[in-house]
């Protein structure tokens, strides 16, 4: 076993350590051993020892393999080759626990054992093995019904929350739309075809429990376009503090529904009429507040679809975006055939005008989005704005300037 | 004119082949060459040869900060 003094100071913590978990698999498997003995010899140097990418992979796909190799090979003979395999999870990361062991008794055959649950795109991350395990590992995935997953300049795996499965919040099926667009888009995500990653990440309600405003190219988050359903006399529970606020996972035990409802509204769409809560819907932009205080009294309601956002990444030299609303609402049923064609629209306009690695929201900040509105079809709506007076984006044509001319007036209803 | 499917898969090695070493190409690079050739040569088309390509082994995935299609090489950094 290497020595390693400073990884040894990670389990002194008061959290689980990964160190405590290397060690335990360390003597069954070399590389682990190797892993720690690198990883010991980084931290006193203060730099890296892997070396990235490559052309390492299985027939057919160009995503799912990311090479890794140790620059340290006779030193951690281990971690010659030490490949990572995304293998794509199932909607809102649902398993049996047969087939978690499924999972684990391949990686124990043909990998480290080591992996990860789950990356930040969503996958399970296998974590360590040889160039020619990656085919047997492969076929043995296939045969029992799991594919890898997106990597590199390619659709990466979709994912989403739990939506309707658990919660009762969700404003469409969350698992279903994952699944549909996760089996539309195999092509683009096994065969790197874009300039760079694209990731879809489907939320049930404006909570956004997968952060895919911040997270995902592509966002669905759930939304509802008519009013809040309100049950009064649990509201009224609630002020008499028989009910408990956040399904008992506030500090507090008595919710002071003024205070801490109301007055929070960013809207100032509610107020109490003696012990009547009362909501002005049409000014309600769908924080989710007063329904996460009060869940058995609020609800969304039942006119339900998505909003659709475009543009999220986290690049190092601009600082991260978050995405930007391109569609305000649409209606998720199966088989999601409008979502389906917006998304292969997006994707199509990308791959023609956007540069090698460059994220399709930093091609619209660079192309602006009236050029996107125009080439997906897209009609440009106030939602769409996202700091009034600097992007309205309004298209100007010659035909617009003939017609105002012409006496043509803009606070029409069309 | 468009090419047969297997004309399009020749054309599309060679243009692999001849950038080998000198630039790198993505798949969408290779589609945007042939519809410079072949102006009305289906979208598809290309996206299938590349597939037929990458199926064969005659070609490869290859990452290196970016996905690219080339002809399948020693791995650089698995050499020691």
């Amino acid at each position: 076993m290497h020595k390693t003094p400073l990884l040894d100071q990670l389990e002194s913590g008061p959290f689980p350590s990964f160190v405590k978990d290397l060690k335990r698999l360390a003597p069954t498997k070399p590389a682990v051993n190797d892993l720690l003995g690198q990883l010991e010899r980084s931290y006193k140097e203060k730099i890296t020892h892997w070396k990235h990418g490559g052309i390492v992979g299985v027939l057919g796909y160009g995503s799912g393999i990311i090479g890794r190799y140790s620059d340290l090979p006779d030193e951690f003979p281990g971690l010659e080759h030490f490949h990572t395999m995304r293998i794509n999870h199932p909607s809102a990361w649902f398993y049996t626990t047969q087939a978690l062991r499924e999972l684990f008794d391949i990686w124990d055959e043909h990998g480290s054992g080591l992996l990860n649950m789950h990356g930040a795109t969503g996958d399970i991350i296998f974590l360590g093995t040889r160039t020619e395990e990656l085919e047997p590992a492969f076929q043995k995935l296939t045969a029992k019904g799991w594919d890898i997953g997106g990597s590199g300049s390619a659709m990466r795996s979709p994912s989403c929350c739990c939506g309707p499965a658990r919660c009762e919040w969700s404003c469409y099926d969350t698992l279903e739309a994952c699944y549909q667009l996760t089996q539309e888009f195999q092509f683009d995500l096994h065969r790197p075809s874009y300039p760079y990653k694209y990731k879809l990440k489907f939320s049930g309600c404006p909570n956004d429990c997968v952060a895919a405003v911040a997270r995902a190219d592509m966002s669905m988050i759930g939304v509802w376009k008519d009013d809040i359903r309100i049950d009064q006399s649990a509201v009224e529970a609630y002020m008499g503090g028989e009910l408990k606020p956040k399904g008992g996972g506030a500090n507090v035990d008595k919710l002071d529904v003024q205070a801490d409802v109301v007055d929070l509204c960013p809207t100032q769409c509610m107020w109490l009429e003696g012990k009547t809560l009362k909501i002005n819907n049409r000014e309600c932009n769908h924080c989710m507040h007063c329904i996460n205080m009060m869940p058995q009294a609020l609800r969304p309601g039942t006119d339900v679809g998505c909003t659709v956002l475009l543009g999220s990444h986290a690049p190092i030299l601009e600082g991260a975006q978050m995405s930007w609303v391109i569609v305000p609402f649409m209606r998720m049923e199966e088989p999601f055939d409008e979502l389906k064609e917006l998304t292969s629209n997006i994707t199509e306009w990308w791959a023609e005008h956007g540069k090698n690695r460059e994220r399709v929201g930093e091609l619209i900040m660079r192309l602006g989005m009236r050029a996107f509105l125009e080439a997906v079809g897209l009609p440009p709506v106030p939602q769409t704005v996202k700091t009034p007076r600097a992007n309205p984006f309004f298209f100007w044509h010659k035909s617009d300037f003939e017609a105002e001319d012409a006496g043509r007036k803009y606070h029409t209803t069309k | 004119m468009a090419l047969p499917k297997e004309e399009l898969v020749e054309f599309i090695y060679k243009l692999v082949e001849a950038a080998q070493g000198k630039k790198q190409l993505k798949a969408k690079d290779l589609e945007k060459m042939v519809l410079k050739e072949h102006p009305d040569q289906p979208k598809n088309d290309v996206k299938y040869a590349i597939k037929d390509l990458i199926d064969s082994g005659r070609c490869v995935y290859t990452y290196f900060g970016g996905s690219f299609v080339e002809i399948p090489h020693v791995e650089g950094a698995a050499k020691h």
